[in-house]
């Protein structure tokens, strides 16, 4: 038999038809949506008169446009109300399971997907946002559609796809103290640039990879996508199969057996070929940050701003445009920076971890007088976890404060806008002029380097307190 | 969603000379709480046409008079970052048919084909040529012909082919989508789940 890839298995078993010069019809286990790219798709069903036709494979929950405070009172902005408010009647109509703001199932969409074991390994996922690649680090095919695409699987349950080429991405060796899931996924995009994935799905192997928990390895799926790639994924293990298990949709008992068998025969074959691979050292990888106004303009804390001199024509400019909007001169020190803001949240790094990792760092210490923090759990179920593990004491001791989940600064479509000019450390995904705010400045960064800044004011290496202690 | 059929055009084009070209610029988040598919063009790269007392900021091709047409010429990687299909109703809704670019996202590539706009990838030497044609001559017709696949700068008569899915060209050509397609195939799609 030929030598598969571990996504040309999941691929090949989805495929209903093979369509003459075109896309492939992929038949989707499990759709996810949410308020902002659902309701037009719903519009498009009802001019064509069409039923969902397995309302039981779609899950709803709002989250780009909710506030994160005071969430049992009723959604100021008219629009995202409006929204919000649609989507639940549209669910109620087509029979669809929705997890309305404030219910137990609420949250962002990648992050209650997986904590509810709707995410499992060999499935094909996809909803109407482009980090839906975070669930390939169950070992499935995950990625983000645009709203035809929403209305497709609602009528059908399948899509048209070009199937895209592979890429392997393998880190191998130990990372060094203070280094993330988050730092390897902004490091790896600054090495293969915001386009260097474009056309390509990733596998991400190596020692360093299965070393990382099941939150670190959704981190860094989750930002497969700013690499331009259609999603990433990683080959499931026993972390994985741990994780899934006992979750409320997970298979149980014979059913478990048998999906085991199943999922640990998921991985690539010997020989497999890839059509493009890339291998790096983790021990290069120290703790990240962004400078500029893509993903891809990322560097290791303790250096300084690139250069432009190697850069001609329209690279020069479009490099000086951004590092303009970013008010920073090439050659700058990074580290001692002022900041005006942290954002500790989103589908990239909302989850327990994240904030066991940010309360362990703030821990004794206080915030910064001239930061404001906002401190954003990804979901209802990680939010009652902070509380329940105590951590809600540790970060208010320091003077932060928890807010209620939602995606919240990471595309500023609520209340939560960094104001113009301002600089913002933040764990999310996107660092693009305005992402946070009309005139916001990013920084991306992971929880520590972020709780490194709100202690401090300014951008600090983390690695300097994690050395003392 | 249905839209014209597309077989030839010839226009002259906008040109917008800046690389990584973002869905968070081409409509930013802000404009994306509508629940129906209209009035997007108004919003089409908003942050750049207008500054924050809603006035055009003047150097700014879309703002400029002398630009016009129905092709929009970007730099390399036009559409990166959002799935959001509101960046392909924007740049339609404003009277756009045809984007050209030296590259494309995929998630943008694909929303574009679904709601009728061309994108049209062409080498980066030709791209530049392009944008030269334009700076000359800000009415410079052009020409892009779906069925041959070619794209002409009609002055110099200077030419270059493009590739598109034989698939989407049909849809495009005949303005149908892939939804109908899909709402036809429910047999085979039910025969597929009933595999073991
Ligand atoms: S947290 Fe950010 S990236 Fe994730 S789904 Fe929400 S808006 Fe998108």
């Amino acid at each position: 038999m030929e030598a598969k890839t571990l996504f040309d298995e999941i691929w090949d078993s989805h495929v209903v038809k093979e369509v003459e010069g075109g896309p492939s019809v992929l038949y989707i286990d499990q759709h996810l949506i949410h308020e902002v790219t659902s309701p037009v798709a719903f519009l498009g069903m009802e001019k064509r008169g069409a039923k969902v036709l397995r309302p039981e494979k779609t899950v709803a929950t709002p989250d780009h446009n909710v506030p994160t405070i005071d969430q049992h009172l009723s959604i100021k902005d008219e629009l995202s109300r409006n929204q919000v408010e649609m989507l639940k009647r549209n669910c109620a109509k087509h029979g669809i399971v929705y997890h309305g703001l404030g219910s137990e199932g609420h949250g962002v969409v990648h992050i209650i997907g997986p904590e509810m074991g709707l995410t499992k390994p060999g499935m094909t996922i996809v909803c109407g946002d482009s980090h839906t690649s975070t669930h390939g680090a169950f070992g499935a095919i995950a990625f983000g559609i645009g709203t035809s695409e929403v209305e497709m699987v609602l009528a059908s349950q399948c899509i048209m796809q070009p199937k895209p080429k592979k890429m392997m991405i393998s880190v191998n060796g130990k990372l060094s103290k203070g280094v993330t899931a988050k730092d390897i996924a902004l490091y790896v995009i600054a090495q293969i640039t915001t386009s260097g994935g474009t056309g390509y799905f990733v596998e991400f192997a190596g020692s360093a990879i299965e070393s990382l928990s099941m939150e670190g390895r959704m981190t860094l799926c989750n930002m497969s996508i700013e690499c331009g790639a259609r999603g990433g994924m990683i080959a499931p293990d026993q972390t994985t199969f741990d994780y899934v298990k006992g979750r409320q949709f997970a298979p149980k008992d014979e059913e478990w057996e048998k999906a085991l068998a199943y999922w640990k025969t998921l991985k690539t074959d010997v020989g497999a070929v890839f059509d493009k691979v890339y291998e790096f050292d983790a021990a290069n990888i120290e703790p990240m940050i962004t400078f500029g106004t893509n993903p891809g303009m990322g560097i290791g804390i303790s250096k300084n701003v690139p250069n432009s001199d190697k850069l001609t024509g329209s690279d020069k400019l479009t490099y000086e445009k951004s590092l303009k909007y970013m008010g920073y001169a090439e050659d700058d020190r990074m580290v001692g920076k002022k900041i005006d803001y942290v954002f500790v949240g989103s589908c990239t790094n909302g989850r327990i971890e994240d904030f066991r990792a940010f309360a362990q760092f703030v821990k004794g210490k206080k915030k910064a007088d001239n930061v404001t923090a906002w401190i954003v759990p990804g979901s209802r179920a990680v939010e009652k976890q902070i509380i329940a593990e105590g951590l809600v004491e540790i970060l208010n001791e320091a003077g932060f404060e928890l807010r209620q989940p939602g995606c919240s600064a990471c595309l500023a479509m609520n209340d939560d806008k960094i104001p113009e000019g301002k600089y913002s450390v933040s764990t999310s995904n996107r660092n693009f002029e305005g992402r946070q705010g009309p005139g916001a400045r990013t920084l991306l960064a992971s929880p520590l380097t972020a709780a490194a800044a709100a202690v401090t004011g300014k951008i600090t290496d983390p690695r300097e307190f994690l050395m003392e202690s | 969603m249905a839209y014209d059929k597309f077989t030839t055009l010839t226009s002259p084009a906008v040109p917008l000379p800046i690389e990584n070209i973002d869905t968070d610029q081409i409509i930013p988040a802000r404009f994306l709480k509508a629940v129906e598919r209209k009035g997007f063009g108004d919003n089409l790269f908003r942050d750049w046409r207008y500054d924050k007392r809603n006035q055009p900021i003047a150097d700014f091709p879309l703002n400029q008079a002398k630009y016009s047409g129905q092709i929009l010429v970007g730099g390399k990687n036009f559409g990166s970052g959002s799935s959001r299909e509101h960046a392909a109703w924007a740049i339609y809704d404003y009277g756009f048919r045809v984007v050209v670019s030296s590259f494309f996202a995929d998630i943008f590539q694909g929303n574009a084909l679904n709601n009728g706009i061309l994108p049209v990838v062409v080498s980066p030497g030709f791209l530049e040529k392009i944008f030269a044609a334009i700076e000359a001559d800000q009415g410079a017709q052009f020409e892009v012909d779906l069925q041959n696949q070619k794209f002409t700068i009609l002055k110099s008569g200077e030419s270059e082919g493009f590739s598109i899915n034989p698939y989407k060209k049909h849809c495009l050509t005949n303005g149908l989508d892939d939804i109908d397609y899909l709402i036809s195939m429910k047999e085979e799609i039910a025969e597929f789940e009933s595999l073991p």
